[in-house]
């Protein structure tokens, strides 16, 4: 059976594979990394994204080997450490960004890509087109938006804490 | 997904000689079309060939007049390319447009013109601005490249290296999206270039095709004004639950009007 060899929340595997497994699999399957959700499974949904090399793709729409020698984030590897949040988690946090939750691990991994590669900062406009890969059932993304528009701050150092959420 | 074996060749000479060792393998790049459809059980590859390692079919470079665009481009890429902006802004912005942000950083140009979608983006610009298609073998022009619903002048085997874009005097670009799949329902893309006006539907039929009426009335008074009194016919056109032909023939006129719009 192939090999691929690749680097996932800063910890290198050497995992068997075949052809046809795709990342998603690999993550959840081998490396029991099950934060990563398949959703829809046709690459339209965005429950599966993880950052591949610093970009936001969807797991389920790429085969583990197209992986090989890659560096993978999925959000498993967002916290530190001790357990303190990644900003974007922990605005989800506060601003209630979820409701079942399914949607969460696509949604928090696509808004740090997002923020990332837009150090002069989103509108909400830009964070709606944004989000166009990620698809939530529950209807939440009024709250969603609003988390990213406060992580966003943090991330860029115009705040050094999360702008907490109205009452 | 049917199990299959897989290759990363790092020269086109090489992936050339796995595909016409194998017939039932296919080329992969950026694997947005290709792995759906295998999930699908569409088609049954025995091997897949990953074109995403070889060095001679990435890159975007100003040729003179041309725009080279190497076919493991990213959507996101020539959407973000500083030469892609300043020789043809519409195509950047068009890539902007292709699916979601997931999409644009794996999907590519080689691998949407080869797929040639009726709904896709890229076939529009290619037709529209008479490229020029760069395979291992030959150079194709546009006219002769598309030839209806996912297919193209492509023989089985054959890769394509790039596209070479002249640079028009002006283009622009509309379309209206399925507010489902956001895939186009109907869009045109209009060009003044050196070999004449073109103006290219894509989304509402079969494949990309011009539109001779719009050409002849763009070319002599380039506005929107020219080409709002010109009817597509509805004939040939696609009607299925999200639109029927005569809406799809009618937001076709639209589509040119903000077409030329945007082209300023
Ligand atoms: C959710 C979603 C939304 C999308 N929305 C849009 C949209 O709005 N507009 C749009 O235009 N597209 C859209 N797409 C399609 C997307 O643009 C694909 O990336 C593109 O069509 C295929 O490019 P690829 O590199 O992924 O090709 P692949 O999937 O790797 O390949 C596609 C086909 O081309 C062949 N091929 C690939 N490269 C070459 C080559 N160099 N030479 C010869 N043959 C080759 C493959 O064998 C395969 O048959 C969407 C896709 C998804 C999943």
């Amino acid at each position: 059976m192939p090999q691929v060899t690749l680097t996932v929340n800063g910890a290198s595997h050497t995992v068997e594979v075949e052809g046809r497994t795709l990342l998603v699999e690999l993550l959840r399957e081998k490396l029991r990394l099950t934060g990563t959700h398949v959703g829809c499974d046709t690459s339209q949904c965005g429950a599966c994204v993880v950052h591949v090399n610093g970009d936001s793709v969807k797991s389920c729409t790429l085969l583990a080997l197209q992986a090989d020698g890659a560096e993978i984030t999925t959000i498993e590897g967002l916290a530190k450490p001790d357990g303190t949040l990644h900003p974007m988690q922990e605005a989800f946090r506060e601003y209630h960004a979820l409701q079942c939750g399914f949607c969460t691990p696509g949604m928090v991994m696509s808004a740090i890509d997002l923020v990332q590669k837009h150090p002069q900062g989103l509108s909400e406009k830009e964070i709606r087109e944004g989000l166009e890969g990620n698809l939530c059932r529950c209807t939440g993304y009024h709250n969603i938006v609003k988390a990213i528009a406060a992580a966003q701050d943090v991330m860029h150092g115009r705040r050094a804490e999360l702008a907490p959420a109205a009452e | 997904m049917y199990d299959f074996a897989y290759h990363k060749p790092t020269t086109v000479a090489d992936a050339v000689k796995i595909l016409s060792a194998d017939p039932e393998a296919r080329p992969i790049s950026g694997g947005q079309t290709l792995l759906p459809a295998l999930k699908h059980r569409l088609n049954k590859p025995t091997a897949v060939v990953d074109l995403s390692g070889i060095a001679e079919l990435k890159g975007i470079r100003r040729e003179g007049d041309r725009l080279v665009i190497g076919a493991l481009a990213k959507h996101g890429e020539v959407a973000n390319s500083p030469e892609v902006k300043a020789a043809i802004p519409a195509l950047a912005q068009m890539a902007s447009t292709i699916g979601d942000t997931q999409v644009r950083n794996r999907g590519t140009i080689g691998g949407s013109v080869s797929n040639n979608d009726p709904a896709a983006d890229y076939p529009a610009a290619v037709l529209g601005l008479d490229a020029t298609v760069v395979t291992d073998k030959r150079r194709i022009a546009a006219d002769d490249f598309f030839q209806g619903m996912f297919t193209t002048a492509l023989e089985p085997g054959e890769l394509l290296v790039a596209i070479e874009f002249p640079i028009p005097e002006k283009a622009g670009y509309a379309k209206m999206r399925n507010p489902a799949s956001r895939y186009v329902m109907a869009g045109v893309f209009v060009a003044r270039t050196k070999s004449g006006t073109r103006v290219v539907v894509n989304g509402a039929g079969p494949g990309v095709f011009r539109q001779a009426e719009m050409e002849t009335a763009l070319a002599a008074n380039w506005s929107a004004d020219a080409v709002a009194g010109v009817k597509q016919s509805p004939d040939g056109l696609n009607g299925d639950i999200h639109g029927s032909a005569e809406y799809r023939a009618h937001l076709v006129t639209v589509m040119a009007k903000r077409a030329v719009a945007n082209a300023g």
